[in-house]
């Protein structure tokens, strides 16, 4: 193909991108000169190199639509939807005809008669003074694509009007004031490019490649450099170093494009399927400079492009049905894109109808994804999520804008292909969100290099957590349940992978268990992928390293663990392990979903708990046998008395490295009778300490029913296995200890402060650590309340939405996914609870903090030990809610 | 380095002005020798020949792919002609060599026992492959040179290295 021609495809393919965004503009602000002469002026050069070129189907169309433009510059012409859309039209043909010449090199067979004529007729009657709008409306009854004649007659009107409202000015001031402002921005706009060159897109990669190369090579020789003490290339390469790092970075800046480029088409398309579905639809695009990879931005930009139509096809309602709803007839559908850590994170909003569970459901059963069973112990978000099944798509029929068969599947796929997540939120009647979560780039990234059965492998550092070193001596153990192994990571369970296994470079034992040195003295890499949790068991974990991706060699491809090679420092090939493929691998076919569901399990489990209570039993200084929550207790140790020391007149021993103070029960137990005693460690993040007993009777699983309520370090005592127990309170030796632990309280007052209350209120206590949750459960429940604990806030508001109902919630405020804050706001703003009195409990209880409770709506704000405040405070909660509720 | 990946660029043109030729008209063979057996590797499809390399295995990749390898910043795939051919696998004492060649911009190692000579061979020799033999062997022969004392089976390599066979 002839070189100019090359160049004019190019240059005009941009110039019809910024058309089309340009035309939507202008129809918002149609007075908006500067914009009629910058369309005017890229139509105009369009029309003049086709000229030139000698390519006279595509000169006539756009010289013909320039005609029409020039009308609506001059302000003769009103600038109306219908004119717009012809323009369109004209641009649309434009585009056909161009890609046509790149394809074949020359314009295509036929003529464009029909679509001049429109364009002929609407100039000629539009420039002389004496337009008649019978001729007009007669051309567009002609035109096949006019809009329906209601809003023809309405444009009429408008017309009529506009050249007696417009005279005065387009007549004067404009004619001479536009060329000169053509001009101006011409000029500007040519200063800057002659700052800018464009470079074919080959060269780029290929500089890139070279790059990759480099930082490679470098890496070697950095790797030589480190076991070759004190080179004399040492200072050289460290230069050398730099100047690599420097470059790579400047290549891959040529790289970035601005994300804006990606949704140049979006504000075309969605009035396309306003008009065409008489939707009001207004599209917000923020933080369109944001930068990422162009190879990034290829593979996103079709997925957008299908969200953003399908939110404007199926998300947002007709007017009608939106005012019906009480909402803006104008739906809204914003974008926004920014930077968040080594990520791009975009967001689609839209304010439509959200998604229709039943309407899902139904599809769900029809397409045989999941039984009704399993629906209906499904929450309204996991049958959201069933949208990012393959296969599934909510429009009833096919419309032109949307349905063509590309479901989310795809756009997931997509997303996930390029190590980006996607996560959705949608309330019926609401609206939709989207988050999306991509890699800045894909060329060059940081991996962790790890070692299994003598192997090593990379893994993309971006999916690692963290990493946790395991041995079956210490308690960060790997446990097996039937063969599986499984570890407790800060109290949930952590599905694990063996490396070794999974590449099958080690064979399991003949029952598929693994064997004991499979488990000990290994590391977990503990991995994220989206919102799916897993570990993954290596032998040995080297140091981070860029790494530059290649892609693997076609007859490797098949292999879904893999998602690259490498060259390393040391000159080795090494493997890119995919953990999205390791996932897959494990069985772990759709992350969204699944995690819901085992999240869901969990809070079954937790449910089960929380009605029954591990308890230790426990001997001490006679009398009926001790219990206290097994989850309290950290650890059982036996000590030697001979070990324990004296400082500052009370025991302390030395243990774990530290020292740790112990405390006998109570007076009648004589430390020093035995050589070894049985002690109970209690310690939270910071410190611990030990309770001397007699001997270790039992664990047993009871519900905890208090029915006599004591004190001096009993909670009271319970029936637990047909024998009066006493169930002791930890907070009150914690405290003999330490007086900071918890904050000086009266031991006395908080059993009367719930008693008073009739009947048995209901306390929602939502606290993520397991400590305080163990804690405060038998100490509200000795004050009477009946009480129901969640982890974190998610589940909590499942109980909510399960139509559960309590008298005072109690909440603490930093919390891991939802902190008390969020929660706080959640049921404030539209649940059953909004009248439930809230309260906070947090470590910190600076004045600021308390006004933040206040704010996100929280009735009391108190400190986290301060238990005596706590109970007073519920039972004040409680009965204004009482008083409130009888004087309405 | 970058010397090196010119003169490759160069020998890759070379390469695939030659695939489109007739083999028949192709003269210069690479001799190479697969227990006992000799074969014949069009010299322009040959980068490079080496002695044996550390590489790294592949795990679950399938039997014949010995494993990856750095050619002069460069990954190249080993592929193990003895398993992709059926034949018993080397014995560790016995030497191996490596014939380096380009496919569809992929460089592949094909792992054999030795390297022979680079033959001149008449077309007046060439025949095709018997329907008889072995259908492994059969598929990635391009056809047999009678030599004097002996027949040279000569390697297709695309067929050789089709994924669908590996």
């Amino acid at each position: 193909m002839d070189d100019l021609i090359a160049e004019f495809l190019t240059e005009t393919n941009e110039s019809l991108g910024e058309l089309d965004t340009d035309m939507v503009n202008l129809e918002k602000n149609p007075n908006d000169k500067d914009l009629l002469s910058k369309i005017f002026r890229l139509m105009h050069t369009i029309k003049g190199t086709c000229g030139f070129l000698g390519l006279p189907r595509l000169e006539t169309v756009a010289h013909k639509a320039e005609d029409v433009l020039g009308l609506f510059r001059d302000g003769v012409l009103e600038v109306t939807p219908e004119y717009v859309t012809l323009i369109f039209e004209s641009l649309d043909r434009i585009k056909y005809l161009i890609g046509e010449l790149e394809a074949n090199g020359t314009e295509p067979e036929g003529n464009d008669d029909e679509l001049k004529t429109k364009l002929q007729t609407v100039y000629e009657k539009g420039d002389g003074d004496n337009a008649s709008p019978e001729e007009l409306e007669a051309a567009f009854t002609a035109a096949p694509s006019a809009p329906p004649a209601a809003t023809n007659g309405a444009a009429r009107e408008e017309r009529m009007e506009s050249p007696v409202a417009a005279a005065p000015e387009p007549g004067h001031a404009p004619v001479a004031k536009n060329p000169a402002a053509a001009e101006e921005t011409t000029a500007r706009e040519s200063a800057v490019a002659s700052q800018s060159l464009r470079v074919s897109v080959d060269v780029i990669e290929n500089l890139m490649t070279m790059v990759s190369e480099l930082v490679l090579t470098r890496n070697q020789l950095l790797q030589i450099l480190r076991t070759a003490n004190d080179s004399e290339f040492s200072s050289p390469l460290q230069r050398l170093n730099h100047v690599v790092s420097d470059l790579q970075e400047g290549v891959m800046k040529t790289r970035m494009q601005p994300v804006g480029n990606a949704w140049a088409k979006l504000p075309r398309i969605v009035r396309d399927i306003s008009i065409e579905l008489g939707k009001k639809i207004e599209l917000e695009m923020r933080g369109q400079e944001t930068e990422l990879d162009r190879q990034v931005l290829e593979m996103i930009k079709d997925p957008l492009t299908h969200m953003v139509r399908n939110s404007a096809d199926h998300g947002i309602e007709l007017p009608a049905d939106r005012a019906a709803a009480g909402k803006p007839e104008t739906g809204r559908i914003k974008l926004n894109s920014y930077h968040e850590g080594g990520h791009i994170i975009i967001e689609i909003t839209d304010d439509g109808k959200g998604l229709p569970v039943e309407k899902i459901k139904k599809k769900i059963l029809t397409n045989g994804l999941a039984t009704k069973e399993e629906l209906e112990a499904m929450t309204p978000q996991q049958i959201q999520q069933f949208i990012f099944k393959p296969g599934f798509s909510t429009a009833e029929k096919v419309t032109s804008v949307s349905g063509r068969g590309v479901g989310m599947d795809v756009v997931r796929t997509n997303i996930e292909k390029i190590g980006g997540s996607i996560e959705m939120k949608s309330v019926e009647g609401k609206g939709t969100r989207f988050l999306i979560k991509i890699p800045l780039t894909l060329a060059i990234v940081s991996a962790l290099i790890v070692e299994a059965s003598n192997e090593r492998f990379a893994i993309p550092q971006l999916a690692v957590r963290e990493l946790v070193m395991i041995s079956m001596q210490s308690e960060n153990k790997i446990e097996t349940i039937k063969g599986t192994p499984v570890f407790r990571l800060r109290n949930r369970l952590l599905p694990l992978v063996s490396l070794s296994h999974l590449m099958k470079l080690k064979a399991k034992s003949e029952d598929g268990t693994l064997l004991g040195d499979d488990l000990d003295r290994k590391y977990i890499v503990v991995t994220e992928l989206g919102n799916y949790t897993f570990g993954i068991i290596v032998d040995r974990v080297f140091d981070t390293e860029e790494i530059v991706v290649k892609p693997v060699a076609r007859i490797l491809k098949d292999i879904d663990i893999f998602s690259g090679n490498t060259i390393l420092g040391d000159g080795t090939v090494i493997m890119i392990l995919d953990p999205g493929g390791i996932a897959k691998e494990t069985g772990e076919v759709d992350s969204t979903d699944t995690t819901e569901v085992s999240e869901d399990m969990a809070a079954h489990h937790k449910l089960a708990r929380s009605e029954k209570t591990s308890l230790l039993l426990f001997g001490a200084g006679g009398g009926a046998p001790k219990a206290v929550p097994l989850e309290l207790v950290s650890r059982l140790e036996e000590i030697k008395t001979k070990d324990i020391e004296m400082a500052d007149n009370s025991m302390v021993i030395q243990y774990r490295g530290g020292l740790m103070p112990l405390l006998p029960f109570n007076d009648r137990i004589n430390v020093m009778e035995r050589v070894q005693k049985p002690v109970l460690v209690f310690s939270d993040e910071r410190r611990s300490m030990g309770l001397v007993v007699d001997s270790i009777i039992d664990i047993v699983e009871e519900r905890i029913d208090i029915q006599v309520a004591a004190k001096g370090g009993l909670m009271g005592s319970a029936i637990i296995h047909g024998k009066a127990t006493d169930v002791i309170d930890v907070g009150h030796y914690l405290q003999q200890v330490s007086k900071n632990w918890f904050k000086n309280h009266g031991d006395d007052a908080f059993s009367k402060g719930g008693k008073t209350t009739d009947g048995r209120k209901r306390v929602l206590l939502v606290e993520d650590s397991p400590f305080f949750r163990n804690m405060l459960m038998p100490l509200l429940a000795v004050a009477g309340y009946e009480v129901t604990a969640r982890s974190n806030a998610i589940e909590a508001l499942e109980l909510c939405e399960a139509g559960e109902e309590f008298d005072v919630i109690v909440s603490d405020i930093e919390m891991p996914e939802m902190d008390g804050f969020e929660f706080a706001e959640k049921i404030k703003a539209d649940t059953q609870w909004q009248n439930t009195p809230l309260v906070a409990l947090s470590s910190h209880a600076t004045p600021q903090d308390m006004d933040r409770g206040k704010e996100a709506g929280f009735s009391r704000y108190i400190a986290k030990f301060d238990r005596e405040t706590l109970l007073t405070t519920l039972s004040q909660a409680i009965s204004e809610q009482h008083k409130r509720k009888e004087a309405s | 380095m970058k010397t090196a990946d010119m003169s490759a660029e160069k020998r890759h043109h070379g390469v695939s002005s030659m695939r489109a030729a007739n083999l028949e008209t192709a003269s210069d063979f690479l001799t190479i020798f697969i227990a006992g057996q000799i074969f014949g590797i069009p010299v322009l499809q040959v980068q490079d020949v080496l002695g044996a390399q550390r590489v790294t295995r592949i795990p679950l990749a399938t039997p014949e792919v010995a494993g990856s390898l750095n050619l002069r910043g460069r990954i190249v795939t080993a592929i193990d002609v003895r398993c992709r051919l059926g034949l018993p696998r080397r014995e560790t004492s016995q030497r191996e060599m490596s014939v380096v060649v380009e496919l569809e911009g992929e460089l592949y190692s094909l792992i054999i026992d030795e390297v022979g000579d680079v033959m001149s061979l008449d077309s007046e020799n060439f025949e095709g492959t018997p329907a008889t033999l072995d259908p492994v062997w059969r598929n990635v022969s391009a056809g047999i040179y009678r030599l004097e004392k002996q027949l040279l089976v000569v390697l297709d390599v695309p067929k050789l290295l089709d994924k669908v066979h590996l």
